[in-house]
């Protein structure tokens, strides 16, 4: 049989597996943000209780340094096999274990992107809505996040192609992602070059999610304000 | 068997043998990745438009298709068309192949803050180009990169583990096989990681010192 034939049989296949790496990496964006943007916020403010800033700052901080110190294939290891079975989850689907892996490891990653660009917006700005009679939640919700987001976005965008990358790796705890059903394709078929067909798949999702990421950038971005889109020469 | 002794004779000792293969990886890989970084970089850079085209799809294809799936094409495609490589050879190649792609990334960004006035300045002291771009540019460029390398490789360092999917038994090869044999994976892995983070650790202090000493004073900033 030959490759084309084996491609047309095979498409629907590996376009579901297309599917499971955009949801797999889609975890990871999306877990990364909900818990990387309050950990940012908890990395730099104070809640003025300081047996309570202590601990969370250092929890965060050992959080941080865990996920981001460990090799993605040891921690899906050790969750797959290790931590989750002696929770009493060990009947987990692979895909979720590699989705919650991959979304705590973007949320350490991503909580150092939010944390510089909270740190970033000048102090004073703080001072001055506190002036004003805005509490401290609201002054963080109303005129640092705003402008931190705007600025983070360029190094968040950056994390879209990390994860998606990193995705792959679930092979090795068995979810049906894109790499491990190229790789079911090639032992049942002998076509190694499928594999090629696989990293060009990759390299579509990458440089199209980036577009998306280079547009929405441009879209939000305030005009004269740093942090709009034309930073963003780290890609191509 | 207790766990004291089940750490010291049998987790130890395996994890020691697969640490000194991952090290291998490390050692044999970095300093190569760091050459072709440069030679990219300068080859995007400065080269003409062939080669700064091909340098181009190079970083792309290996920026955009993961390690994993680069380590499958080198080790169980290319043999379809008669290039056999053993997993330690296909994993050296990959991981020199994607950390040249990043570094090349720091470099050139890095070559593009020297100030284009110093080749100018250079090539009318008579220098030829490439003098001008060894002597005055990289010089220059490299000590700006260091950062970036760094990171590159305690990125290189994690992504060694990957290896082991190509059935090389390196650290995290050797605790996996330990703990499917003896069913202890949440300690096993736990000193896995341990032991990684020990070699981040060094490495970003080790790369704090070497840009320190290799900082010039008041040449610092842009």
């Amino acid at each position: 049989m030959d490759f084309i034939s084996i491609l047309i049989d095979w498409a629907p296949y590996l376009l579901t597996g297309v599917f499971i790496t955009l949801g797999l990496t889609a975890a990871g964006l999306g877990i990364g943000i909900i818990m990387g943007l309050p950990m940012a916020i908890g990395q730099v403010y104070s809640t003025g209780n300081w047996w309570l800033d202590k601990i969370i700052k250092s929890f965060i901080a050992v959080f941080v340094w865990f996920f981001r110190g460990l090799p993605i294939l040891v921690l899906l290891f050790l969750f797959y096999f290790g931590i989750f079975p002696a929770i009493g989850m060990g009947s987990l689907a692979p895909f979720f274990v590699g989705a919650i892996v991959l979304g705590l490891r973007g949320a350490a990653y991503q909580s150092q992107i939010f944390r510089g660009a909270i740190q970033s917006i000048n102090e004073g700005q703080m001072t001055a809505a506190r002036s004003l009679g805005m509490t401290k939640l609201s002054a963080i919700k109303n005129i640092i996040l705003p402008q931190s987001f705007r600025i983070a976005l360029p190094g968040w965008s950056n994390e879209y192609p990390n994860i998606l990358t990193d995705s792959a790796v679930c092979y090795a705890i068995g979810v049906a992602e894109l790499l491990t059903r190229s790789s079911q394709i090639v032992s049942q078929t002998y076509e190694a070059s499928i594999y090629f067909v696989c990293a060009g798949i990759f390299i579509i999702l990458n440089y199209a999610g980036m577009k998306g990421l280079l547009a929405l950038e441009n879209r939000i971005a305030v005009p004269g304000f740093s942090g709009s889109g034309e930073d963003n020469q780290v890609f191509l | 068997m207790d766990n004291l002794t089940f750490i010291a004779e049998i987790l130890l000792p395996a994890l020691l043998t697969g640490l000194v293969v991952t090290i291998q990886l490390i050692v044999v890989s970095a300093p190569f990745g760091i050459l072709a970084g440069i030679g990219v970089a300068v080859g995007r850079t400065y080269g003409g438009k062939i080669p700064s085209f091909l340098c181009k799809v190079f970083v792309m294809f290996v920026k955009g298709c993961p390690l994993l799936l680069l380590l499958f094409i080198l080790y169980f495609t290319l043999p379809s068309i008669g290039i056999t490589f053993t997993a330690f050879q296909a994993s050296v190649i990959g991981f020199i192949m994607c950390n040249a792609a990043y570094n090349s990334e720091y470099i050139r960004g890095a070559i593009k803050s020297v100030k284009e006035g110093q080749i100018i300045a250079a090539r009318s002291l008579g220098m030829t180009k490439y003098q001008s771009i060894f002597y005055i540019v990289l010089p220059q460029a490299l000590r700006r990169a260091i950062p970036g390398l760094s990171n590159e490789f305690i990125y290189l360092i994690k992504y060694s583990s990957l290896a082991f999917m190509l059935t090389l038994v390196e650290l995290t090869g050797a605790g996996k096989l330990i703990a499917t044999k003896y069913f202890t994976y949440t300690e096993t892995f736990i000193f896995v990681g341990a032991i990684y983070l020990v070699l981040v650790t060094i490495t970003t202090i080790g790369a704090g010192m070497i840009e320190k000493k290799y900082a010039i004073p008041g040449a610092q900033g842009r």
